[in-house]
């Protein structure tokens, strides 16, 4: 029963199929398609008031809220900032900064005191800041071999021609090559508290976790694999002209050296704006119920080896607690208030118009 | 009966007009014309230099008639017969085409930007972000020309190689048209075309007479004539005759004038004057006639049928002009911008770039150098303000409009199972734009089919109205001579016919088979009429079935069946038509001796000439107006018995008349005038020039779109008025003037700017009074021949009616209209004749399904019916025109939105021209990400529904007016694109200034900032286009969900760890995606983006909306207005003036002639053909006069 109904079924629609198809071989008759016919079933929104006034007033009460959120959050963050460039006669740098030469390989070390009105709770970051640095500048961005830096052995030895003038030394090819690695930020800095008893107590810096976990493990790799001896692996390379130290010896750490040092690893990852700052370490809360870095005096001691002041740039360290949104940023907040604000009083006059002109348009209703 | 005309008198018609300078209206003549004296002349030399030799090809290429093509390498300037209508070949297609495609500027501009993307110093971008593109566009055209070329390629092989006889070696061998050289005599049979133009030498039929259908050459069905010379005819029958024939023709010139040949022939050291109608041109068909030889005059491009189609013009859109236009603004701009940067890159360098230790590149060039490569730079970086993909896309929605063109079945014409076709995909949104449409009236308006519709007798009407069209059609088995495809609905007349009582009614169809000079042809026991016009035809095929049948002629008798009687009329006289007389008269002795003179024609005439006894005059006079109103083509008929003395001294006069020297027409005219006087009304006749179907319906459409309608017809003016009144092209309303009136409205305007020139000059339009004043609606008549500068008066007016005008002329029209009104022009027609001004109008549309198909092979357009026509420009040409528009305005800001976010980074990079998203980003956007929704909507966008279009046709002026799209347009998408890109830039800018990511890394890096500026981008885009879909069907749902979805799809692939190990240069954002978008923070900042770039375009939407309604919603509210006030007075509307120049003649002068000269009625001593049973051998009289031979 079931096979015969099916059969049926089949010669039927055979039979239906054969028929037209054998007429539209002759006819040239176009197929009434809802497609073809240009009768596709749509949908035609049109702005009328029922859409457009809700649509204001709600986005208004929506980013309103949004924002008086970003900003209360914005504000409770706390946030430290500290200029060392050294321009200025009274600063502690002045001397460093008015005495840097290329050919120093000694560093200069200022020490800047400072002093924190409010405890800094949970983990406290601490940044350095560029000011007037050009980052984003085309041949800069371009001057680096994202090849040699992940490892592949012909790029450590062959840098690419994007390198340029970075690319080698006397033949010698440069690890890490190029503009952006040659001119890694290479300050030192270390932070100390000074204790109400006149001790110095050295704060913890963590100097890992800083990088993204892609630019760590996927972006940045050695060369050579898991090669520990990395001074083998850069055999034959030179290290860039303006550093002190060779690339494998960035760290004492062997998975915080070579190429995934974490430093050079951020340095790398060029910043959009020439003002910037780059995440350089991290003080981890304590286990205990004190803030991490309690009110008081501390004292920030600079190895100052970074020339900025032929660029007229800036040098900034900053410290900074972190909230669900990042750090210190009131601009967001600000914004969402403006936009929201300025849509419910766009509502209001959208409405007020609306009432006025509205009745003489009514006719004009086109979805008849 | 023929008599030489005077030749030295100089009238009109013995001028022969040698050339009309075309372009004459630019230089502000009246007109430029060329004369010479008819009576040929082989002494005046110079100017009759083609020379043809018969049967000698070598003759031709003589060095004499050789002509420098190139350099000086001499060709024959005779043509050979083949056509060529091909642009490429094997060899010269790749480069040709090439060339050709490198003509568009956008074309060039990406070749030069992929060059300069090969220069390393300045390559900002990857070389294959333009080259893929350029490819894929290049051989996207290239393909589109190849299928063109190739099926052009086959026409001409099809034409090229058809078989004809030609005689070779002293036999008839088949050739192919190819072959056929100047010289060469020709055997054709019946039915074939004619392959070039030939010297008719003989034929089949008696007297060397040959049929002709000229549909091709003029639209004209009706079966024209052709006489071979005497001497020809009785010298060259045989083979070997034609073998040894070795005339010389010395001719004029190739050139376009279909109605003007001459020539000399000299033979046997006579000579012997040529015609045109001695001539069979190329493109007519030979008809009932067995076979005809020729001489080949002219070949293949000298033809009067190719010189006559103008160039095949490459057509443009005015919205491509534009673009074109705007693409070069774009360049300006991005030149200004890139030099600009340039410059900034210049100080910033000298300010900051060289302390910038960091930026050291080890080379030595100077900022100014550096300022200058970063111009380059910007340049590449910016180069996506004209979108490369834009000319693709625009390609592509012109092809999606074609086709939906094609698959339309409301212009489908299931009887002919012809479906529209869009032959070519450049024009479409042309269409939307139409301003003036030029049609050809008959085959396109009209199915050129002439019904016997009504009739009125002695004062009472028969013929139902089309109302009670439920009435079975009359059934004529009772009459075996009947035409089975003549209808008439009503049934009281023929049972009047039958009944045999009402003499009026007898006499009536008498006077129809009588009266005329239609020929008539036995066949397989059926009768077949030639006649002279299609409405003769219909009128005697009319008596036919009443019981009238015309069974044959000769020369002086007259042949028909009455009811069941063959009788026999012996002629008398026949005084034929022509336009002054309007009306044609028959003497005719009956067999018991009586002399009755019957004679119809047009109610004006006639009614000046009734007697005072006559009777019915009012009751017709009423039927007159009636049928008229219905816009029936009326005669009047009657009659007047002669008495035999009276008939007598006419025939006097009239024989003396006949053969007068000075003005003979003027004198027969007079002498006919004196015998059609006191005649007897019987009746009159109503038939019906059958409109094609939706017709008037269509024309009020357009007109209701402010378009302009032009009727450019070979008929004459009576015809063609009737016509435009049966179509509701003129309506009641309108003031006609006629060409004549016109002239001196011209004059006076002329004489005025003459005057005061300089009044006219500063003054410009304001000082030009309207020709008309008053504001009643205009319609214009004019003749052709007479085409001054008329233009402005003509586009005042509502409707224009061109009548007599050659193929030539109407291209002119066109092309004049194109010229000063700077309009968008659309012609239709079906025929040939057509072909010249579907070429020139900026769209042609030809009527495809007919006989011929010259007009749908030149057309950019073809269906089946005029009245799809409505729904070409309303709904689909509005849409494309819409579709295209918004497509554009939105293609341009999303480039704009996209390209300026760059200029914006620019004064945070050093000018250092450092792009700002992602190079794939780049490559891909306008490729993947943003062009799916608003090709989309470029396809299937619907401001209203095809219903409604049609409804309201007021819709269709926006585009008329060019309201969508332009300058302003484009400079509001340059601003929205500024403003979007500016907010692109800064919230981020704002957002990212100092910013840390939850983590405590920091995500200000370039990277995250690229990644979210390009979200941002995407989401306002996608959303944009969401906007300004006005038709959202699943389809543009899924474009902009996928186009979104692909974008973050692609971009999490690019970004992910595989990639980039295995192209760890090449894909460098490794992970960016991850770690920015995993952030709250950085998504609030793309909402927020996105937000404040919507926004302001939802407002000032909903403002405009509100506050100012756009014109459609106006049009809209106005339409429904006006339709609720016409509903009322509607029904008042009865009281019509009443116009009753209507009458149904031809153009064309009647067979009287031929009839009289007795040529055709002469059989052949050797019978050639059939003998033909109606034709009976008559000894020829004034053989010698007829025969018309100079003696030079």
């Amino acid at each position: 029963m079931m096979a015969s109904s099916y059969s049926a079924k089949d010669e039927d629609g055979h039979i239906t199929v054969s028929g037209p198809g054998g007429g539209t071989l002759r006819n040239k008759k176009p197929e009434n398609t809802a497609f073809k016919q240009q009768r596709l079933p749509a949908w035609q929104p049109i702005l009328t008031a029922g859409t457009v006034l809700p649509a204001f007033f709600i986005i208004g009460l929506i980013f309103i809220p949004i924002g008086i959120g970003l900003y209360v959050t914005s504000n409770n963050i706390k946030e430290f900032e500290i200029d060392y460039t050294g321009d200025d006669t009274s600063s502690p740098c002045y001397n460093c900064a008015q005495n840097f030469s290329w050919n120093n390989t000694k560093s200069c070390t200022c020490i800047i005191p400072f002093q924190l009105d409010q405890p800094y709770e949970s983990n406290v970051f601490m940044y350095y800041g560029l000011s007037n640095f050009y980052q984003n500048h085309r041949r800069y961005v371009k001057s680096r071999d994202d090849s040699q830096l992940n490892g592949n052995i012909d790029s450590l030895k062959k840098p690419s021609k994007e390198c340029e003038p970075y690319a080698s030394v006397d033949n010698k090819p440069i690890a890490p090559c190029g503009a952006i690695a040659n001119s890694m930020f290479n300050d030192t800095l270390k932070l100390f508290y000074n204790d109400p008893n006149g001790t110095s107590v050295p704060i913890l810096l963590t100097s890992t976790g800083i990088a993204w976990w892609t630019d760590k493990h996927v972006k940045f790799r050695n060369p050579g694999g898991n090669n520990a001896n990395l001074t083998a692996v850069f055999q034959g390379t030179v290290k860039p002209v303006n550093w002190h130290r060779p690339v494998y010896e960035l760290d004492t750490d062997p998975e915080n050296n070579g190429f995934i040092n974490e430093d050079f690893i951020v340095w790398m990852r060029t910043a959009a704006l020439p003002t910037f700052r780059k995440l350089y370490r991290i003080i981890q809360k304590n286990n205990n119920m004190a803030p991490t870095l309690p009110r008081g005096n501390y004292t920030l001691v600079v190895d100052y080896n970074y020339p900025v002041r032929s660029f007229e740039g800036r040098k900034r360290m900053i410290l900074s607690t972190i909230s669900w949104m990042g750090g210190k940023n009131p601009f967001l907040g600000i914004a969402y208030i403006t936009v929201g604000s300025v849509c419910f009083f766009l509502g209001v006059v959208l409405l007020v118009i609306h009432h006025k002109y509205g009745n003489r348009n009514n006719s004009a209703n086109i979805s008849n | 009966m023929y008599t030489y005309r005077p030749v030295d008198t100089f009238k009109d018609e013995d001028v022969h007009i040698l050339d009309r300078e075309e372009r004459w209206f630019e230089r502000g003549v009246k007109e430029a014309i060329y004369v010479k004296r008819k009576r040929p002349s082989l002494n005046r030399g110079g100017d009759v230099t083609w020379k043809v030799k018969a049967n000698d090809r070598p003759y031709h290429q003589l060095p004499e008639f050789k002509k420098k093509v190139f350099l000086c390498i001499k060709k024959s300037k005779y043509s050979g017969n083949a056509i060529k209508t091909y642009k490429y070949n094997v060899i010269t297609f790749l480069p040709l085409n090439l060339y050709e495609q490198f003509k568009r500027v956008a074309n060039i501009y990406f070749l030069a930007l992929l060059i300069l993307q090969i220069i390393p110093e300045i390559s900002t971008l990857p070389w294959y972000t333009t080259l893929i593109p350029l490819v894929i566009v290049l051989g996207i055209t290239a393909i589109k020309d190849l299928v063109d070329d190739l099926a052009r390629h086959r026409m001409d092989n099809e034409i090229n190689n058809r078989k004809c006889e030609v005689l070779l070696n002293g036999r008839f061998q088949e050739a192919k048209w190819r072959e056929i050289q100047v010289g060469d005599v020709v055997r054709l049979k019946k039915n074939d075309f004619i392959p070039a133009d030939l010297l008719l030498l003989s034929s089949s039929n008696p007297n060397s007479l040959c049929y002709v259908e000229t549909a091709e050459l003029d639209g004209e069905t009706n079966l024209k004539f052709r006489m071979g010379l005497r001497v020809t005819d009785e010298r060259l029958q045989e083979d070997h005759q034609l073998a040894d024939f070795n005339a010389l023709i010395e001719c004029e010139e190739p050139n376009n004038r279909l109605d003007k040949f001459t020539g000399m022939m000299l033979w046997d050291r006579e000579r012997y004057p040529l015609e045109l109608d001695n001539m069979l041109l190329r493109g007519c068909k030979i008809r009932n006639t067995d076979w005809c030889h020729g001489l080949v005059i002219f070949a293949g491009g000298d033809t009067k049928i190719m010189k006559n189609g103008g160039k095949t013009r490459f057509k443009r859109t005015k919205i491509d002009e534009l673009m074109n236009y705007m693409v070069y603004t774009i360049f300006a701009l991005l030149i200004l911008v890139s030099a600009g940067l340039a410059i900034g890159h210049t100080y910033w360098y000298e300010a900051i770039g060289t302390k910038a230790w960091y930026l050291f590149d080890g080379k030595t060039q100077t900022p100014g150098y550096r300022g200058f490569l970063s111009f380059w730079g910007y340049i590449i970086v910016l180069n996506t303000m004209v979108p490369i993909s834009l000319y693709v896309s625009v390609e592509v929605i012109r092809l999606g409009q074609s086709k939906f063109i094609n698959w339309d079945l409301q212009m489908y014409f299931a009887e002919k199972d012809t479906p529209a076709k869009a032959r070519t995909t450049t024009l479409n949104e042309q269409l939307g734009q139409i301003q003036y449409v030029f049609s050809d009236k008959t085959g396109t308006l009209t199915q050129n089919i002439m019904q016997f519709k009504k009739c009125t007798i002695a004062g009472r009407s028969y013929g139902s109205d089309p109302f009670y069209s439920k009435i079975q059609p009359v059934d004529w088995s009772w009459n075996r001579y009947a035409d089975k495809k003549f209808q008439f609905m009503d049934h009281s007349l023929v049972a009047l016919v039958r009944s045999k009582k009402d003499k009026d009614a007898m006499e009536f169809f008498k006077l129809l088979s009588l009266c005329h000079t239609v020929m008539v042809e036995h066949k397989d026991g059926d009768l077949i009429y030639q006649a002279a016009s299609p409405d003769e035809g219909a009128l005697v095929t009319a008596a036919r079935n009443f019981g009238y049948v015309f069974l044959s002629r000769t020369q002086d008798t007259m042949t028909i069946r009455e009811m069941d009687q063959e009788m026999t009329y012996e002629m008398l006289a026949l005084l034929d038509f022509n336009s002054d007389r309007k009306r044609m008269s028959i003497i005719l002795k009956f067999p018991d001796g009586r002399i009755r003179l019957y004679c119809k024609g047009a109610d004006t005439v006639i009614y000046e000439r009734l007697s005072p006894n006559s009777k019915h005059k009012e009751t017709t006079q009423t039927a007159l107006d009636i049928f008229a109103n219905e816009t029936l083509r009326t005669l009047c008929l009657c009659y007047k018995d002669i008495s035999a003395e009276e008939f007598e001294a006419w025939s006097r006069r009239h024989k003396e008349a006949q053969v007068t020297m000075n003005d003979r027409e003027a004198a027969l005219d007079a002498v006919y005038e004196q015998i059609e006087n006191n005649l007897m009304l019987i009746g009159a006749t109503a038939i019906e020039d059958k409109l094609q179907d939706g017709v008037p319906e269509t024309i009020a459409k357009l007109a209701k779109a402010d378009i302009k309608i032009w009727v450019l017809t070979g008929d004459k003016k009576e015809t063609a008025e009737n016509i435009g009144y049966s179509c509701s092209l003129l309506t009641d309303d309108m003031e006609i003037h006629y060409g004549e009136d016109v002239n001196e409205k011209l004059t006076r305007r002329q004489a005025s700017r003459r005057d005061d020139p300089q009044a006219y000059r500063r003054g410009k339009k304001k000082t030009a009074e309207p020709f008309f004043p008053g504001s009643n609606k205009n319609a214009l008549i004019i003749t052709g021949g007479w085409l001054i500068d008329f233009v402005d008066m003509a586009c005042e007016c509502e409707a224009v009616i061109c009548c007599r005008v050659t193929p030539k002329q109407k291209a002119n029209v066109v092309s004049l209209v194109k010229k000063y009104k700077k309009a968008v022009t659309l012609s239709i027609g079906d025929g040939a004749n057509d072909v010249n001004m579907i070429k020139t109008a900026d769209i042609g549309v030809g009527i495809s399904g007919q006989e011929g198909m010259q007009a749908v092979m030149s057309s950019d357009y073809a269906f089946a019916q005029f009245r799809y026509l409505q729904r070409l420009l309303l709904v689909h040409g509005r849409w494309s025109y819409i579709r295209m528009c918004k497509f554009l305005r939105f293609f341009f800001f999303k480039n704009f939105a996209f390209t300026l976010v760059h200029f914006w980074y620019s004064f945070f990079s050093g000018y250092s021209s450092q792009i700002t998203f992602e190079d794939w980003f780049i490559t891909l956007y306008n490729l993947a990400y943003s062009s799916l929704p608003v090709l989309l909507v470029g396809l299937l966008d619907q401001d209203v529904n095809d219903r409604l279009s049609l409804k309201f046709p007021k819709l269709y002026i926006p585009g008329q007016q060019g309201t969508l799209f332009n300058y302003k347009n484009f400079f509001i998408s340059l601003f929205h694109g500024i403003f979007v890109s500016l907010i692109i830039f800064f919230i981020p800018y704002g957002a990212f200034l100092q910013t840390m990511g939850q983590d405590g890394e920091a995500p200000s890096d370039y990277q995250s900032f690229a990644v979210v500026a390009a979200s941002s981008l995407i989401f306002i885009v996608n959303l944009q286009i969401s906007l300004d879909t006005s038709y959202w069907t699943f389809v543009n749902c899924f474009a902009v969900l996928g186009s979104i979805a692909i974008y973050f799809g692609v971009m999490f692939d690019i970004h992910s760890a595989g990639i980039h190990v295995i192209f760890p240069s090449v894909f460098t954002f490794t992970g960016v995606s991850s770690n920015a978008l995993r952030q709250p923070y950085l998504w609030l900042t793309i909402i927020l983006t996105v937000g404040i770039s919507l926004l302001p375009v939802i407002c000032i939407q909903f403002l405009s909306k509100t506050i100012w309604p756009s014109v459609g919603d106006k049009k809209y509210e106005m339409e429904l207005k006006e339709d609720d006030d016409k509903k009322k007075p509607s029904a008042f509307q009865r009281g019509r003036r009443s116009r009753r120049s209507a009458y149904a003649f031809s153009h064309a002068q009647g067979y009287a002639d031929l009839i009289a000269s007795g040529r055709s009625f002469r059989r052949r001593p050797q019978a050639h053909g059939g003998p033909q049973e109606s034709i009976r051998e008559i000894p020829r009289r004034e053989l010698t006069e007829n025969d018309r031979r100079y003696e030079v």
